[in-house]
């Protein structure tokens, strides 16, 4: 069942900023710094951080929305960052894209069979009219849009079912992979479930692979079976769900999962306040050694003098953190 | 401190309409509603319930379309009676408010230093010294680092996290009786939200501050408020001490807003959203608002619209079949027939 679909191998994404005066030189601000993993078929890996993290940078980056700086993406054996122009739009079919505003993402001069088809027309140019809008009425059902609304326009919709015209539109060329990137957030609660629950049926049945990107862990937790933690652009911690959630192996991690809210009173009340000062660090220029030290409860000096490894913790579990015994020995936050 | 007997904020009655060309919106209706003396009241609902509308209007920040009705009384005064002027003097001074985005709340052009002393300067009479060091003294407290620096500068230079520090030490600073919250962490980080939140708390007990939470988010609600009042469609639906609205939900739309969301501390393969859509508030549903999604619905509710009814002492709940013994609805996902009474 392991077939690798997606690697993603030592990926970099830096923005050259003008400098603060005419003459002054760019400064860089590495958005995604030398981040690698990899995804099977029918995985979800749920990407989580704080804002500024390069959480959304990655994605796009993944998909060649953001040109990479430096190292590769492979899909399916083939290495997507030398393709040419004309290739990777053949590529695209496989590849899609669910943004977090759904109502922006949506042009307000077009109807909803009109942006549901643009990517068809893209994918399968040959298709006669009729065989399109065929294939728009089908996915409009499969996200629960009824097909009556097929002329309607972006604004008679509320930002649920925005959404689902907008996943409508990410599975209509029939992908592979969807990068999710904040998908429910911008939602009300009673629909961010009835959104979550509609793609997870939609990966069941389509047999997809999901990049899910979100700030908030309860969702990620809830669809992930991976999760990816970044820190100012770098991989802090990646491992099976279950083993984040409960064994965390970075004290970032730890810190996200300690400051996240949970619906019960008496555990809210009873735990640990959060241990974390402050906001993270510009990522324009980094702290030296490991980038979290500056905000770390549990710091030393070492940990400004070198980067740590992404060590192996566990099975598929790796952290970038010298004193992960020391934050596994402590007693769990989350159950 | 003393008078414990009369509430700090009474809302009786109290009702907000807007006229649009579509027709009139009932935003809020028939509300009553109390905010105790140093009591923490979260207010919670999905867009459109009316949470924010119903403390925008007592602050007197509703649209020129909007028309209120009924009583809001702080310490005794009807504020929907002041004039503008009156109103003026209570806002900032005895209530203040915190907003979502703190960029709306502060001025681009004006140091921090500034905006902050004017306040003092304005309700307090106090001289630009005197106002500069209490707001220095007061970004000190709400956990702003380096705040000798920080208060020489604009707010752009700040961060979201710290903007919304100094918004709430602008609300703390003439030490109002009342600060309503409208979503004070939905922009922020969930690890500065929790710093921003654990400061509430300290404030609030330590000064005896009383608070009002506006918030969709019930994991925040869990961890901070003393009371929780849930809105509908512009109605209050259910009121409950802390504890048991968590535990014991007694309307169908709190036992299934508690049920629809992830919990980060449990695996789950599924949550259970609520069907449907939230109600079009200018031809509302007959009967009980919360009807068309309601899965316990049964005749009762579809032609008549239950009144919020005291269910036992300090609980009340609009719905004809609350859960009494309510502890089966969110302990094993769904309420048992028995639950239903009737």
């Amino acid at each position: 069942m392991a077939e690798t679909l997606l690697s993603v191998e030592h990926l970099s994404t830096v923005f050259s900023l003008r400098g603060r005066s005419l003459f002054a030189p760019n400064v860089d601000l590495k958005a995604v710094s030398d981040v690698s993993f990899h995804l099977e078929k029918g995985e979800t890996l749920g990407i989580v951080g704080e804002s500024g993290c390069g959480k959304s940078t990655l994605g796009r980056s993944i998909l060649r929305l953001i040109e990479p700086t430096e190292g590769r993406v492979v899909w399916q054996e083939r290495s997507l960052t030398d393709l040419s122009d004309a290739e990777m739009r053949k590529a695209r079919r496989d590849l899609s894209i669910i943004f977090q505003d759904p109502v922006a993402s949506l042009d307000p001069r077009m109807n909803v069979g009109q942006i549901i088809a643009e990517p068809l027309k893209v994918a399968e140019p040959a298709l006669s009219r009729k065989e399109r809008r065929q294939r728009v009425e089908k996915v409009m059902e499969e996200v629960g849009l009824a097909p009556e609304m097929i002329n309607r326009y972006p604004h008679e919709f509320s930002g649920g079912q925005a959404q689902r015209i907008g996943i409508a539109r990410a599975i209509v060329t029939e992908p592979k992979l969807i990068v999710c990137d904040e998908p429910v957030s911008a939602l009300d609660v009673s629909i961010q479930a009835q959104i979550v629950n509609l793609l997870k049926a939609l990966k069941e049945r389509m047999g997809l692979t999901l990049i899910f990107i979100s700030h908030d862990l309860s969702v990620v937790r809830l669809v992930s079976d991976r999760i990816l933690v970044l820190y100012l652009g770098r991989v802090v911690e990646i491992g099976p769900r279950r083993e984040v959630f409960t064994n965390p192996g970075h004290p970032y991690t730890r810190a996200l999962l300690a400051a996240a809210p949970i619906p019960d009173p008496k555990i809210a009340r009873s735990r640990e306040k959060t241990p974390l000062k402050g906001d993270p660090p510009s990522p324009i220029d980094p702290p030296s050694g490991c980038a979290f030290r500056t905000r770390c409860p549990i710091a030393r000096d070492v940990c400004a003098e070198e980067r740590p490894p992404l060590a192996e913790i566990g099975a598929g579990h790796r952290a970038a953190c010298l004193f992960w015994e020391e934050v596994r020995s402590d007693p769990a936050v989350a159950g | 401190m003393s008078d414990t007997t009369t509430p700090l904020l009474a809302l009786s009655d109290y009702a907000i309409r807007f006229s649009t060309p579509d027709g009139t919106v009932k935003a809020v209706n028939g509300l009553d509603l109390s905010v105790g003396r140093g009591e923490t009241v979260a207010v919670v609902g999905e867009s459109g319930s009316g949470k924010s509308q119903t403390f925008n209007g007592v602050f007197g920040l509703l649209a020129g379309n909007a028309e209120t009705a009924g009583e809001a009384r702080f310490e005794g005064r009807d504020l929907l009676k002041l004039s503008p002027r009156e109103l003026d003097a209570v806002r900032g001074a005895d209530m203040a408010m915190v907003f979502q985005d703190p960029m709306t709340a502060l001025n681009p052009a004006m140091k921090i230093k500034h905006q902050l002393s004017e306040t003092l300067k304005v309700h307090k009479g106090l001289k630009r010294r005197e106002a500069e060091a209490q707001a220095l003294a007061m970004l000190k407290k709400v956990g702003i680092p380096e705040a000798e620096r920080r208060i020489e500068q604009y707010p752009h230079q700040l961060s979201g996290g710290m903007r919304q520090r100094v918004v709430i030490a602008m609300a703390l600073l003439c030490r109002p009786k009342l600060i309503v919250a409208d979503e004070p962490t939905t922009a922020l980080d969930v690890t500065i939200q929790a710093q921003i939140l654990d400061l509430f708390r300290d404030l609030t007990s330590d000064a005896g501050t009383a608070l009002v939470l506006i918030t969709h988010d019930l994991g925040v609600v869990a961890g901070v408020a003393d009371k929780v009042v849930v809105m509908y469609a512009g109605r209050i639906v259910e009121e409950a001490p802390v504890e048991a609205l968590f535990t014991r939900p007694a309307m169908p739309y709190t036992a299934a807003l508690i049920r629809s969301i992830p919990r980060v501390d449990r695996d789950a393969e599924a949550v259970e959203p609520i069907g449907g859509r939230p109600p079009d508030l200018i031809h509302p549903p007959a009967g009980c608002p919360f009807h068309p999604r309601c899965r316990f619905a049964e005749d009762a509710c579809r032609r008549e619209r239950p009144p919020l009814a005291e269910i036992e002492p300090g609980r009340r709940a609009a719905c004809w079949f609350p859960f009494v013994d309510a502890t089966s609805a969110t302990a094993h996902g769904t309420p048992s027939p028995e639950a239903l009474d009737g």
